[in-house]
């Protein structure tokens, strides 16, 4: 079906308990948080979350959705400490597969090629491989090269929150760093994006900027517009983070602590209401740019 | 301003920062990251000093050949020249080891192997949990690494090994068999208190120079395994003129007044 519009509760009741979720972004930017919202207003459950993450990793296992998360670091960069996922650690709620940033992205790469593994130097000589159940190759060559071989990481399910898109999935993606969505879009047998702009048909409106389709519509199994929906991380050209919002969330985990106490005010009983209680997209469309 | 004024006003931080600018020194066209301000501030030193063919980020995705200043500004005036994003870090840097980074571990043993993940407890429940390994096994295994730590204890020069090994070092039980490590470079290490290298036996760590007022026995004792010695160690050298004006530019805030506790002079009291 060409026209891949969905509604966010839609999309979420394509998560089922216990499948493998892998989310886009990097840290506090460019992430899926409207959809995240969305999956914490679910009874879904059991996730194993795939992420370079931030609050979305912070916040699904704050609520006690995640059985075992696949991370390289969660950090809120200006927060280096992300505090609920600590909290989670602490607690030994989690089943975890931690793994360097680069075999991260090569895991999301072998699953998206259908291989079982692709082979890396990094992880040998580190304590990764015997924590993660990571095993060797050895090379079938005359260098005979001892490697890692670094898992597929295949995903059921991929969310991402792209700058544009039209209604077949075509996607623009802008910003000066798309990190890896693009890898988190193959990998997955079902991606769905969240999208700041969209349009009917991306030829009649933006053809100019057809080289940013970081990936092709293949890849795309539903589309939904939500302006606004990446805040409080940062969507450049767009709106920055929101160092605020992020403070208020961080200092949670101190007092009261409580998930279940706070999630109301950081997820909402629905987006509109959401966006409503933090003033509006207007006021996510002002927050200014980092400056790095 | 006199000779003496200058050297009296000298931070500690500010030497520091001098030091570390050294292990940038004819790296060649490679990326030079520094994680923090002081080896931020040493990167951008080296560049517009000794070593003008070092690569450099903004801190976000492009590659600018003036360093960007720490701190907050209420303008963006960084000039890209290049495209350096996160989305090709590994095939262009990392894995290439067109790479020298700079970076402050929570821990760091006498292997050199060095901890960000997390301290105590169990892969499962980690007592405290930290950042993650982030890229520090594929940085240790492809490029060069230095280390920068403002407070020299044995809580950081760790006794034993480090809790959980997220960058290679040079130990051997930790090499399996046929695994390429002809990539780990353990470069420098600066402290508040000294410089070391892996120069020592089998890449033991020594003391390569002392700061100023510094004994070689003061450091020892704030170390948590036995260190060796260069054959001949000097006292770290002060920055000039040239480097202190190249400093204050790029930390125009004076944040690397708050890096080490108290600030102290550079030449103790």
């Amino acid at each position: 079906m060409l026209d891949k519009r969905m509604s966010a509760a839609e999309i979420v009741a394509q998560i089922k308990d216990g499948m493998t979720v892998g989310i886009g972004g990097w840290g506090p930017r460019r992430k899926p948080m409207a959809l995240v919202r969305e999956l914490l207003r679910s009874d879904v459950k059991d996730l194993t979350v795939v992420a370079y993450g931030g609050a979305d990793v912070g916040m699904l296992c704050a609520a006690g959705k995640v059985r075992k998360l696949v991370f390289a670091f969660v950090s809120l960069d200006a927060i280096p400490l992300e505090p609920w996922f600590r909290k989670s650690r602490e607690s030994g709620a989690l089943e975890v597969l931690e793994l360097d940033e680069g075999m991260f992205q090569w895991g999301l790469k072998a699953a998206a090629f259908g291989l079982p593994f692709l082979p890396t130097r990094v992880g040998l000589g580190t304590d990764l491989a015997a924590l993660g159940g990571l095993k060797t190759v050895q090379s079938p060559y005359d260098d005979g090269e001892t490697l890692i071989a670094m898992p597929a990481l295949k995903l059921d399910v991929a969310l991402l929150h792209v700058n544009r898109s039209d209604w077949r999935g075509n996607v623009q993606v802008f910003g000066p760093d798309s990190y890896y969505d693009e890898w988190f879009a193959k990998a997955a047998a079902k991606t769905f994006v969240s999208c700041e702009e969209l349009v009917d048909r991306m030829e009649d409106h933006y053809p100019e900027q057809a080289r940013d389709n970081l990936f092709e519509r293949c890849f795309v199994s539903g589309v939904i517009e939500m302006p606004g929906g990446a805040h409080p991380s940062s969507m450049p050209p767009h709106y920055g983070w929101d160092m605020k919002a992020f403070k208020a969330y961080a200092a949670a985990a101190k007092d009261p602590g409580d998930w279940g106490a706070v999630q109301d005010r950081f997820v909402g009983a629905n987006e509109a209401d959401y966006l409503n209680s933090i003033g509006g997209k207007e006021a996510v469309a002002a927050l200014p740019l980092p400056i790095f | 301003m006199n000779q003496i004024t200058t050297i009296s006003t000298i931070t500690l931080a500010e030497l520091c920062i001098f030091a570390a600018s050294e292990a940038f020194r004819g790296n060649g066209e490679v990326i030079a990251t520094g994680v923090g301000p002081v080896p931020r501030l040493a990167a951008g030193l080296a560049k517009l000093t000794h070593t003008p063919e070092l690569m450099m980020t903004d801190g976000e995705a492009y590659l600018v050949e003036q360093p960007v200043p720490i701190g907050p500004r209420a303008y963006d005036d960084r000039k890209p020249a290049g495209y350096l994003p996160f989305s090709r870090f590994f095939d262009s840097a990392v894995w290439t080891g067109r790479r020298h980074a700079m970076v402050t571990p929570t821990q760091l043993d006498r292997f050199g192997q060095i901890n960000l993940s997390y301290m105590g407890g169990t892969y499962r429940q980690p007592k405290t949990q930290m950042l993650g390994v982030r890229g520090f096994p594929g940085n240790t295994i492809y490029h060069a690494n230095s280390f920068f730590f403002p407070a020299h204890g044995p809580r950081v020069f760790v006794p034993g090994e480090v809790d959980m090994i997220s960058g290679v070092g040079y130990n051997p039980a930790k090499r399996v068999a046929g695994g390429n490590y002809s990539g780990v470079d353990l470069k420098s290490i600066v402290t508040n208190l000294c410089v070391m290298d892996f120069g020592g036996t089998d890449k033991a760590i020594r003391v390569v120079s002392l700061h100023p007022g510094v004994t070689f026995e003061e450091v020892q004792e704030a170390t948590g395994f036995a260190l060796e010695q260069a054959p001949e160690i000097t006292v770290t050298p002060l920055p000039g003129a040239e480097a202190l004006a190249v400093i204050a530019a790029l930390d125009p805030h004076d944040i690397r007044a708050t890096v080490i506790k108290d600030n102290p002079p550079a030449v103790r009291a």
